[in-house]
C-alpha cells in the first residue's frame, strides 16, 4: 500500500506547545491517511498507525548530548583535579545526557499512545536526569582557570546591594551550600520577582528555574563526588577553594540575561 | 545518621569470616516465603540500590513489616531510616542496610556504584542479619546499637 500524503499545517512562531501542533496534524495525517485508503473505520491498521505515531513524535530527533569542557581536565588544579573533572564530565554527567534521552523517547511513546499515567510516572526520572544536565552543563560554563572578578559591573553592583561585600557573599553561599543535607547543589541566583540576588540551596538534581523560577546565575556542586576524590568528607575546603576558579564573566553575562 | 553507620558496621564483617556466615532458619525461611530465593532477593536489593532508583544520597534495607511477619527491601533518602515515622506507609524495622551515599564506595568504585554493591555481599554477616531478624520479629523494635 503506498499512499503519497501532502500536510501542510502552519506552524505559527506563537504556537504554544510543540506537542499541539503535532497532535492536530498527526489527527489530520491520520483522516487523510484514511481518505486514501478508503478505510470506513476509525482505526488505521497498525502499521500506518505506528508511521504516522512516528511522524509526529514529540522528539522529533532532538537528543540532548554531553556538553564539551571550555578547558582541558587539568586545567583547574589544584581546586579541582583532573581525576576529579575526567569521571565527573564522562561518568556523571554523561550518564545523566544518555538516561535523559532515554527517560524522553519513553515519555514521548507515553505521550503520543496518550497514557496519562505513564507520562506522570516518568516525570521522576525526568526531573533527576534533565536537572543533572542543566545543572551540570552550568556547572562548566561558571568555572574557569581563569577567574577574574569585575569591580563596578552589575554583578558587583547587585552583590553588594543583597550581600554587602563579595566576601561576605561568598560567606553566605558557602556556609548555605556547605550545609546541604545529603546531595545537592548551591547557587547564587536572580529573583525575576524582588528583582535582587540572593542564595538558593536545592536537593538533589533538582532544576533551579523549572522548581522554583530563579535564575541560575553561579551553582556548587556539593554531591560528594563532585569533591571527594580531592577532599575525601571535607566538603568546606572544596566549597572554600571553588571560589578561585569562578568564571566572573558568564556569571556577570547570566545577571545581566536575566535583567532582561 | 549515627543510628544507621553503627548498625551498619555492626552487620559486616572480614570476608573469610563473613563467608562462614549464612542465614538462620528462621531468616532462610522468611527469605524464601517473602523473595521466592536469597538469590531473588539478592537481585531485588541490587535493583533499589541502583543509581536509577536512588535518585541521590541514601540507604537500601531489608526490614521486617510492622506485623513481623514478612521481609521487603525499602529505599530511604539521605539519613532516613524506616524505624522513623512517616519515612514509610508504616514503621519497618532493618535486619540489613547498605549505605549508598557515594562517600560509602567512591575512593574504590568511583562512580560503579552497582560493582559496590555485588562486591558488598562478601562482607554481609549473616549470622548478624539472622541476630537482628530473631531480635525484631520477636521485640517488634529496632535492633539496638552500641553508641
Amino acid at each position: 500500500l503506498r499512499t503519497s500524503i501532502v500536510i501542510t499545517h502552519h506552524q505559527s512562531i506563537n504556537q504554544p506547545t510543540n506537542q499541539s501542533i503535532n497532535m492536530s496534524g498527526k489527527k489530520l495525517a491520520d483522516s487523510a491517511l484514511r481518505a486514501a485508503i478508503h478505510l470506513p473505520s476509525s482505526k488505521l491498521p497498525t502499521e500506518l498507525a505506528k508511521s504516522s505515531t512516528a511522524l509526529f513524535s514529540a522528539l522529533s530527533g532532538v537528543k540532548a548530548s554531553l556538553p564539551d569542557l571550555p578547558y582541558d581536565y587539568n586545567a583547574l588544579e589544584p581546586a579541582i583535579s583532573a581525576q576529579i573533572m575526567e569521571i565527573h564530565h564522562s561518568k556523571h554527567h554523561q550518564t545523566y545526557v544518555t538516561n535523559l534521552n532515554a527517560t524522553m523517547e519513553k515519555i514521548d511513546s507515553a505521550m503520543v499512545a496518550g497514557d496519562v499515567s505513564a507520562t506522570i510516572a516518568l516525570q521522576g526520572a525526568l526531573k533527576f536526569n534533565g536537572g543533572g544536565h542543566i545543572n551540570h552543563t552550568l556547572f562548566w560554563e561558571n568555572l574557569s582557570p581563569n577567574s577574574s572578578y569585575k569591580e563596578g559591573g552589575a554583578l558587583d553592583a547587585a552583590i553588594k546591594e543583597r550581600f554587602g561585600s563579595k566576601d561576605d557573599m561568598i560567606a553566605e553561599v558557602s556556609a548555605k551550600t556547605v550545609a546541604i543535607q545529603g546531595s545537592g547543589w548551591g547557587w547564587l541566583v536572580y529573583d525575576p520577582k524582588t528583582k535582587m540576588i540572593d542564595v538558593e540551596c536545592l536537593p538533589n538534581q533538582d532544576p533551579l528555574e523549572a522548581t522554583t523560577g530563579l535564575k541560575p546565575l553561579l551553582g556548587i556542586d556539593v554531591w560528594e563526588h563532585a569533591y571527594y576524590l580531592d577532599y575525601k568528607n571535607v566538603r568546606p575546603d572544596y566549597v572554600k577553594a571553588v571560589w578561585d576558579i569562578i568564571n566572573w564573566d558568564v556569571v556577570e553575562e547570566r545577571l545581566v540575561a536575566a535583567k532582561k | 545518621g549515627h543510628y544507621n553507620h553503627a548498625f551498619f558496621w555492626q552487620e559486616m564483617a572480614p570476608p573469610d569470616e563473613a563467608k562462614k556466615t549464612k542465614p538462620s532458619e528462621q531468616l532462610a525461611k522468611m527469605i524464601d516465603d517473602s523473595f521466592g530465593s536469597m538469590d531473588e532477593m539478592k537481585a531485588q536489593f541490587e535493583a533499589a540500590a541502583a543509581p536509577g532508583a536512588v535518585f541521590g544520597s541514601g540507604w537500601v534495607w531489608v526490614v521486617v513489616n510492622n506485623a513481623g511477619t514478612k521481609l521487603e527491601i525499602v529505599g530511604t533518602p539521605n539519613q532516613d531510616n524506616p524505624l522513623m515515622k512517616g519515612v514509610k506507609d508504616e514503621i519497618k524495622f532493618p535486619i540489613l542496610g547498605l549505605d549508598v551515599w557515594e562517600h560509602a564506595y567512591y575512593l574504590k568504585y568511583q562512580n560503579r556504584r552497582p560493582e559496590y554493591v555485588s562486591n558488598w555481599w562478601n562482607v554481609v554477616n549473616w549470622d548478624k542479619v539472622s541476630e537482628n531478624c530473631a531480635y525484631v520479629v520477636k521485640n517488634h523494635a529496632g535492633v539496638p546499637v552500641e553508641g
